[in-house]
This record gives structure tokens, sequence and C-alpha cells, in this order.
């Protein structure tokens, strides 16, 4: 980084681009046209390396997680914290959840303390946007079920920006379990929107049926699939998930759909590897390769993590001024 | 490899690939046609080998997609080298053995195993096929991939149909991923459990557990409906019922990839064939209606069945000799399988082009073997035989270690004179 902002004149900056979010919710990174994710990016990259601001101050940031993600939570909760606002952590452990409480119920009880911003993590597609209907504050999804997971499309984005300059034109490679990733639904979405071309590479039964018509190209195997790719994202596979359902066996897994150097020379000169984490090395990736500086951006997309979030709830907090 | 080329003259060539049947000559250089010539060949010079077919069919030699062996686990039964020596003797050049061995082809080291023993048997060319699941339990997916890689053809449960409708869907889509067949029983579980017969008349009248040959049909169409959807290649393992065909057709209009096999056994005898309980009868799935096996016939005519193996299954008289209820499944039919379809092609006017082309052509597309064709370069795996010569099966005269053939006593028409793999002279009955 050339230099960390923090001056007086470069908080001014950031303040007049803040904008206000399109909609007073962040569920699906649908939500952004072209402008706004490309604005949503520009601020985000005035951000990264940001240690304090005062843009949300005197709000409250409230991470609700039903289910457990230390990096999701604690790069939101920096996010919050180095902005100003108050930020409390629920996790469904100590929420009245485990003692039977309905997801609404809970919502309905939350929204009494009056949080500015709700930050939700749950296992069930839809739950995020079931708890924003009923809750006066802006609902962040941060990853619900198989569903989406929009500020990692975001901080993807934006790592890929940052190394190429630009995302339109790109061939960005998402590989893996497909069927199971809010991950890849998200990115699909994202970079359609930002003029990406988009392929989804995977076994038959870890690639949704109708894929093909969300805006991206489906391969079966790795050397088609990663042919003069620019960007090769790898997906986490849940290691349940190799015992014989859906995939034979972790050795065959990596054999043919996990990320070494020899699939990976098939990809563009110049490419990139990035991965979502957490990662199964020696299942979907190779450690020689994820641990290359050269090649993975691994590493930059959680930094990114914290300037995209610290964004997305100033944009909010924009829109509930307003 | 020879070195001396080789020329087969004076033959009637029947070529499936070309579609020619009519007089000619085959050159073979290395191991491999080098040369078909139709019509009158020339006198061929000194320095060849001739040997001169008299009149006799030079063919493709067969291609025979369903053999089990013993090997490795119960090598009484037969071993892949009895196995080969009776192929050899049926104009069998190339075949599969089954996975449900002990222990199961459900991994790369076995199939690695199976095929370097194969390595060292010259009289047939050896190919494994995978399990579809662990230990052929129709839950957990065997490493189709890993094993295709090792070399097996296609993959299959062998006589056992995957009861879990999501494990077979989940199968058909990954396999898919590396264009692999799945080959797959059609039988719905329930209503073929414990039977040793399709219900019906004869059945009742001898008292023997039975399935509806409805059961074959219901199982087929739940297995056609996951190949539709998925996209994923089926191949119906044994079509033996009428009804069950009209649903192969009705799928293959549709654009399903599905292709079919028919065991000879099917084609040939019908449930009256069991007789006086002769379990050398009792096969799986069970003989059928006179009706079945027409309409059998008539499917194998139309192409709607692609494939006819021999289903070779060998039980040795132990397995056997014993109450019909009881007694082991499955016939050898590795030496039969060729006069056995000669005799059909007497009996009921199949053309002789079309019932090769079930034996040779078409399975070799379907594994993707160079052979199977008398083509210039594909391998020299070829049969010389009299088809219009009558024979009269002895079952213990058979090469294979097992005896139990329901053609025991049958007369059929069409002896093998000669088998060649890759240009060396395997079987000869002179």
């Amino acid at each position: 980084m050339a230099k960390i902002p923090g001056s007086a004149s470069d908080l001014d900056d950031l303040r007049g681009r803040i904008f206000p979010f399109p909609h007073r919710h962040f569920l699906s990174a649908a939500d952004l046209n072209t402008a706004q994710a490309t604005a949503l990016l520009d601020l985000a990259d005035g951000f990264v390396g940001l240690k304090t601001g005062d843009f949300l101050a005197g709000r409250t940031l409230m991470n609700l997680f039903f289910e457990n993600s230390t990096r999701t939570q604690a790069s939101f909760e920096l996010a919050g914290k180095r902005l100003g606002a108050d930020v409390i952590n629920m996790s469904a452990r100590d929420s009245s959840m485990a003692k039977g409480e309905t997801l609404i119920d809970t919502a309905v009880t939350l929204n009494a303390m009056r949080p500015d911003l709700l930050v939700v993590r749950h296992a069930a597609s839809g739950a995020a946007a079931l708890l924003s209907q009923k809750v006066g504050c802006s609902v962040i999804n941060a990853g619900d079920g198989r569903h989406e997971h929009p500020t990692q499309a975001v901080l993807d984005a934006l790592s890929i920006r940052r190394a190429f300059g630009r995302v339109a034109g790109l061939t960005v490679a998402i590989c893996g379990d497909v069927q199971h990733s809010r991950v890849a639904r998200s990115n699909v979405a994202l970079l359609n929107t930002l003029g990406a071309n988009v392929r989804l590479v995977g076994p038959p039964t870890l690639i949704p049926s109708g894929a093909e018509r969300w805006g991206a190209e489906v391969h079966y195997d790795m050397a088609s699939g990663l042919a003069g790719a620019d960007v090769v994202m790898m997906l986490r596979l849940q290691l349940e998930r190799m015992t014989g359902a859906l995939v034979p066996s972790a050795r065959e897994y990596f054999r043919f759909h996990g990320l070494d150097r020899e699939k990976f020379a098939v990809a563009a000169p110049g490419a990139k590897l990035m991965h979502p984490g957490p990662m199964n090395r020696g299942v979907e990736i190779d450690s020689d390769l994820a641990d290359d500086p050269t090649v993975s951006l691994i590493r930059d997309q959680v930094e990114m993590g914290v300037a995209v979030r610290m964004a997305v709830l100033a944009c909010l907090a924009a829109r509930l001024e307003a | 490899m020879s070195a001396r080329p080789l020329a087969l003259t004076n033959a009637r060539l029947v070529d499936p690939a070309s579609g020619y049947d009519g007089p000619g000559a085959l050159l073979v250089r290395d191991g491999l046609i080098a040369e078909v010539s139709q019509g009158a060949a020339a006198a061929p010079s000194a320095d060849i080998e001739v040997i001169d077919c008299q009149g006799a069919m030079l063919a493709p030699g067969l291609i025979d997609l369903r053999v089990k062996t013993g090997e490795p686990g119960s090598e009484t039964k037969e071993t892949l080298q009895s196995a080969a020596r009776a192929a050899a003797a049926g104009g069998v050049t190339s075949f599969v053995v089954q996975p449900d061995t002990d222990p199961v082809v459900d991994d790369p080291s076995v199939a690695d195993f199976i095929l370097r023993r194969a390595r060292d048997i010259g009289q047939a060319r050896i190919y494994p096929a995978g399990a579809v699941t662990k230990r052929l339990g129709g839950e957990q997916m065997a490493e189709i991939g890993l094993m295709r890689e090792a070399g097996c053809v296609y993959f299959t449960d062998v006589d056992r149909p995957i009861v879990d409708s999501r494990v077979l869907m989940r199968a058909l889509q990954y396999a898919s991923g590396f264009g692999a067949w799945i080959a797959h029983r059609p039988a719905d579980p329930w209503l073929t459990k414990g039977a040793a017969a399709t219900g019906g008349e004869f059945a009742a009248r001898l008292g023997l557990p039975a399935s509806p040959s409805a059961a074959e049909w219901i199982g087929l169409e739940r297995d056609l409906a996951l190949a539709e959807i998925t996209g994923g290649r089926l191949l119906v393992d044994q079509v033996s019922t009428g009804g069950a065909l009209q649903a192969l057709e009705r799928a293959k209009k549709r654009g399903v990839a599905v292709a079919a096999t028919a065991s000879i056994n099917h084609l040939s005898f019908n449930e009256l064939d069991i007789g006086d309980y002769r379990t050398f009868a009792k096969l799986d799935p069970p003989l059928r209606a006179e009706a079945d096996r027409q309409a059998l016939i008539d499917g194998l005519a139309s192409g709607l069945v692609d494939i006819v193996v021999s289903a070779h299954a060998p039980a040795p008289a132990e397995d056997k000799r014993r109450p019909f209820e009881e007694a082991a499944p499955g016939a050898v039919g590795l030496e039969i399988l060729l006069s056995a379809l000669l005799t059909l092609h007497h009996q009921d006017g199949l053309p002789l082009l079309d019932l090769l082309r079930a034996v040779t052509l078409a399975p070799a597309r379907l594994i993707g073997l160079e052979a199977g064709r008398l083509t210039k370069g594909a391998p020299a795996d070829l049969v010389v035989c009299d088809i219009g010569a009558p024979l009269q099966i002895d079952a213990d005269k058979l090469v294979s270690r097992s005896k139990n053939s329901p053609f025991d006593g049958r007369r059929l028409q069409g002896v093998v004179r000669r088998t060649l793999v890759g240009g060396q002279t395997v079987y000869s009955a002179d």
C-alpha cells in the first residue's frame, strides 16, 4: 500500500464518496447495478488501510451469527469498530434461539433494542430476508444457507480489480462445490454485473442443474474450465461431502478437481488464485500454490474484507440518515 | 507380433462397420489389419503366410461386454486364463469382466491387478468394469474417475439394482462428467425379491416363487427417467421383456442417452426351458415368456437392442445341483455365443450383419475399442467360422472351468474354425 489513509483531508474525501445505499438492506449481490457496484468498489478501495474514522459514530452494529464464523464475524466487528460504531456480538449459543425461540421472535426482541445495523449469518437460505421484514434497522446478509454472501462477492471483486486494474472482460473460473456455495451464487451475480466472463467448474454432482442459465459457462473438467482463465476461484468442499454421496473420495476429488500447478498451468499467463477460506489443503487446493504470493490473492481477500464491510456499513448508515 | 505378414484368403468377409458381406481377403501385418480386399484377391507373394478360409465367414472377433470369472476370489469357478481359453474357442477376442469379485473392483488397485493379470494372457483381450458403489453396497459412490483412469471401461453394480434412486441419480450425474457409461440392471427390487422364475402359469404350476415380468419394466422406467434428467449414459443390462422394450423405445425416441444389452440366453430360451426344474436354465433375470423372446428378437433386428452379451456366469456343480429355488443363477456362454447367434440367423432369419454388429462394432464403440471392425489399421482380432456347420453342445466338453449351460444337448448351427487375436491364432478347430 502506497500510503495509509487517515488524514483529515482523506476522511473528508471518503465522506464525500459515501452514497446512500440503493436499498435499506444488503441481502443479495444482485441488489447492486453496475454503477452502484463500481461506486462501492471505489469507496471500499479508499477504506483500505483506514484504522479509524467517525462515520458510524453513535451507531449500534449487532452481529447475529447463528452459524459459527470466526473470520466473517471478526471482519464485520473490526469494520464497525474502525468506523466508530458500538458493536455487539451475539452467537447462537448465547441466544434464546438455543432455548427454542423462533427466528422471528428473536428478530422482534432484538429490534426492540434499536440497533442500526444488523449483520446476520444463518444456515437457512432466505433467513436474512425473513429477518429483514421484521426489523426497523438495516440487515446485512453475512451468509444465508446456500443462497448468498454478498459482501464476500464485493471483496472478491475488489481483490480482482486491485490485481488487474479492472473486472470487466476478465474470465473468472469458480471451481468446486458450487451446489452448496453461497459464495459462488453471489459471485456469479456481481461478476456478471461488473462485466466479467464467469465459468463454473466442478463435477456434475456439485454443479446445480440449470447453472448454465445463471450467466455462466459450465465445465465439468478443470482442463477446459481453467483454459485461459484470468482468475481461478476455488471453493471449499465440506469434508462430509466426500464420503461417497456426491464425490467418491478426497483423493479422487483432488485428482480431478483439486487445484495444483499442473492444472493451473492452462490458465492465462499472470492468472491469480483466490479462495474464500477456510481452505482444505490437499483436497481442493495444493499448499504449494495456495502459499505462493506471486499467484495467490488469498491474503488480499481477507484484507479487502474489512474495507468492503466498512464501505457497505457506511453507505447503509447514510441511507438511514436520509 | 508375427514376423511374417499373414493373408486370410478365400473368405466371406462380414463387416458391420462397412456393411460389406461378400467374398474377400485380409492381409495382417504386425498384429493389425494391413489390407482389406473385397472380391477376389491377387495371389499373395511367397513370403506371406496364407490361411485359406475355404469360403468360411471371416468376421471381426466378438466383443463380449458381460463376463464373470471367479478371479480374484473364486478361482474354482473360472479364472481369467480359463475364461480367455473359452473365449478363444467361441471366437470372442475381447471381453469385459464384471466387478463382483472378491475383492470387489471398487478401487483402482483391483482394476490394476486384473489388467496386470490380463497382460500375461494372450488368448483374449480382457478389460475390467468397475463398481458403481463401494462393495456393490448401493450406498457410497466408488472411485469412478480413478478407476476409469486405471482402465475400467464402464461401471456397474452387476446383478444388483441400485435401490436408492438418489444414489443412482448421482452416479449417472457424476459419471457423465467423464463420459462414462453406467450399466444397470432394470428391476424393481421389491417385486423381484426372492423370485426364481417369471410370474405366470408355468411358474405357478411348478410352484416356484416368481416375480411379474413388469418388475423389469417398472425398474427401467425409473432408470430411464434418471438418465434423462441427469444426461448420464445408461447401459440397460440384459433387457428381457416386451414391456421394458417398449419403455426403451420411447426413451430412445426422446433422445435419452441409453443403450441396451440382451443376453444370448434370453434370445434363445423361454420359461418352458426350465422344464423339470433344470437349474442350468435358472438365470437372472429369469427366462421369460415366448412372446417376450420374440419381442427381444424383433428388438435386435430393429436395433432397439444394441448389444448381445453372453452373460457368462460360471457356477460349479455344487452351486447348481440344488433345489431350483436355492440353485445359483447364471450360465456360461463365451463358447456358445456365436453359434447361438448364428442359429438365430438360420432359424429366425435375422440378418447376419445385424447380428454381428451387436457383438462387434456396437460394443466396441460403446467402450471405445478400435477392434470390432474389418478396417485397415484395426487390430487383427478375427474369427473364421463355418456358419452352416451343425454342432451339438455337450456341456462336459466346454473349455470353461464351469459347465453350467442351458444349451447342453442343443443342436446349433455355426462352428468356429479359428480365432485370432492381434494376428496370432489363439484357437484352431483343426
